[in-house]
């Protein structure tokens, strides 16, 4: 195997690991149009949405021209099954209550901002371009969402319990963030994407102070849930996207 | 789409007027000057724009719901990021036009409370089922674009913070009625399971929309005053009438069926003629019996009820933070 296609290989993968996480975030954000806890928040949660979606379309559209076979973005997502999914497990949790989306969204974009930050320095400048533009909005989610977390922690008896509750059950996703895919690990040695072992630092160093403030006690995002990266889900992908494929595919071939 | 806020009577008792205030007010009016909030106006002014303000108001956000319905299963990713965008923008349309009716000492609470206690109405429309993708397309073209006929004469009414907002509201729904047109466009030149969808859908929606614009002249209570006071400027009829002249051209250009045997264009009077529309229908969904107005409630109630934690967290929050600015203010004296 030469070492163009095998770089092109991994190419594909990392883009969609990046476009199917946003997409399948997006899906769980989109659930909240109507359902805001106020018409302001309706609005920024359809914002974030449409970041992810913005950000989703981007990353397999150029996953579909790496891998060369004609899949555009629509046939990238609505035409794969889960076990293809390359999505992190935290994404497909179920939208749960409003401080479970929040804690969410603070842990991704946690993440997701020093990565996007470290990835404009790619070598590959389709991602370096992309990452430019996501870095911005994930700024945005992360300050976002930390407001929120601080609002909920800090505010009445049931919301911090509320919020206490969501950084728990959230927390067992986020070592998986951490952990280095062969992808990642040759990407990484490259140059073309972040090692995600770097990524660890910066996440502490903006999650902590915000949880510290909004009176949380930080978990220990120690062992948790993997898989994702490789296919491997848990049980709410798969009628996630039973949801959002059901009119794609029932009309092969149509335009929409 | 929301002209029927102007066909409800107003129960509320009749308020004399200082006579010489009235006078002023209503010269103001016939010369297109704008009145403002710190203006003095005629209650029953006031009362009418707030009842039509907070009908279009709670009109948007209801309306969120038919589109909100097919977010999750919308076909393509460029087709779930318009849709997504096109429900924002209600939300925000709501959001102005609560503002706008706050400005006539009315709060957002009280307001929303008259919805949820069902008081107040919001457009018929909106309790119309959304069964296919092809009803996104519908909905944007028919009901955005009815919504626009009856609004743009509405960025020339007399209250200066309404007439603003829906200058603003209207450069959005004219996005809105595209989108929904190039969704018709793109089903009517589609598959042949597409172009029978657009046509399901045009067949559910098309007697609907005629409707929204309220009823038939001779029937409605008489607006006179709202046509005086320049917050109405055309009657139901003549909106309706111009809806109709402006759609029968685009349904041909789709290449769909307008529902109605009896549709033909009158040389004489220059106009599309419609068969009879079934007011009686009309009457039932308004008396709360259409497919989904018990679904339209539920829904909004339950969105109210899981939020009043966050809120209550929010203002726990704010004033906790202002407690403790004061106390770091007081301490630093
Ligand atoms: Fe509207
Ligand atoms: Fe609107
Ligand atoms: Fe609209």
């Amino acid at each position: 195997m030469d070492v163009v296609a095998a770089i092109e290989d991994d190419l594909f993968a990392y883009a969609l690991m990046l476009g199917d996480s946003a997409l399948v975030l997006s899906h769980r954000l989109s659930e909240w149009s109507g359902f805001g806890p106020t018409l302001e928040e309706d609005i920024a949660l359809s914002n974030m949405a449409l970041d992810l979606i913005g950000q989703a379309r981007l990353c397999l559209d150029y996953a579909g021209k790496v891998e060369g076979r004609g899949r555009d973005e629509d046939a990238l997502a609505y035409l794969r099954d889960d076990n293809d999914y390359r999505n992190l497990l935290i994404c497909e949790q179920p939208r749960g209550d409003f401080a479970v989306t929040m804690v969410r969204q603070l842990f991704y974009a946690g993440f997701m901002q020093p990565c996007f930050a470290s990835l404009m320095a790619s070598r590959d400048s389709t991602l370096a371009a992309i990452a430019a533009k996501a870095e911005k909005e994930m700024a945005y989610h992360l300050r976002h969402a930390g407001e929120w977390v601080i609002r909920l922690g800090d505010g009445t008896a049931e919301s911090h319990t509320r919020t206490q509750r969501a950084l728990d059950e959230m927390a067992i996703y986020v070592a998986e963030f951490f952990t280095v895919s062969a992808v990642e690990r040759r990407l990484a040695d490259a140059g073309i994407a972040p090692d995600p072992l770097a990524l660890r630092a910066p996440f502490e160093n903006s999650i902590t102070p915000i949880l510290k403030e909004a009176t949380l006690i930080v978990p220990s995002f120690a062992g948790g849930q993997y898989g994702g990266k490789n296919g491997r889900h848990g049980e709410h992908l798969s009628r996630l996207l039973g949801e959002m494929q059901v009119l794609h595919r029932a009309h092969p071939g149509a335009t929409w | 789409m929301y002209a029927q806020a102007l066909d409800q009577k107003d129960r509320s008792p009749v308020i004399a007027e200082d006579p010489v205030r009235l006078e002023r007010f209503e010269a103001r009016c016939t010369a297109e000057d704008k009145i403002e909030p710190k203006d003095w106006m005629p209650d029953a002014y006031r009362r009418t724009l707030i009842r039509q303000i907070s009908q279009h108001a709670h009109s948007e956000i209801i309306g969120m719901q038919p589109e909100g319905n097919w977010v999750t299963r919308a076909p393509s990713l460029r087709r779930k990021s318009i849709l997504l965008s096109k429900i924002q923008d209600e939300a925000g349309h709501g959001l102005y036009l609560y503002s706008a009716a706050e400005t006539l000492g009315v709060s957002r609470e009280e307001l929303s409370e008259q919805l949820l206690s069902g008081k107040a109405k919001y457009s018929s429309i909106f309790n119309y089922s959304t069964l296919t993708w092809a009803d996104m397309g519908a909905v944007g073209w028919l009901v955005d674009g009815a919504a626009i006929m009856n609004q743009i004469p509405l960025c020339r009414c007399s209250y200066g913070p309404y007439a603003r907002a829906m200058i603003r509201i209207c450069k959005e729904e004219s996005f809105h009625q595209r989108q929904g047109f190039e969704i018709m466009h793109t089903l009517a030149k589609g598959t042949v399971a597409q172009k029978a969808m657009a046509q399901d859908a045009l067949n559910r929606w098309w007697w609907p929309c005629l409707m929204m614009f309220g009823p038939p002249d001779q029937a409605s209570q008489h607006s006179d005053t709202s046509m005086r006071w320049k917050i109405k400027r055309f009657s139901n009829d003549e909106l309706r009438q111009k809806f109709i002249d402006a759609m029968v051209p685009q349904a041909r250009f789709l290449g769909l069926d307008i529902p109605d045997p009896e549709l033909r264009f009158n040389e004489e009077s220059g106009h599309w003629q419609t068969g009879a529309i079934d007011w009686s229908e009309f009457r039932r969904v308004l008396a709360g019996d259409g497919p989904c107005n018990r679904q339209r409630m539920r829904v909004r109630r339950q969105a109210e009820d899981e939020g009043i934690w966050v809120r209550d967290a929010a203002r726990a929050f704010a004033a906790k933070r202002a407690a403790r600015r004061q106390a770091a203010a007081i301490a630093a004296e």
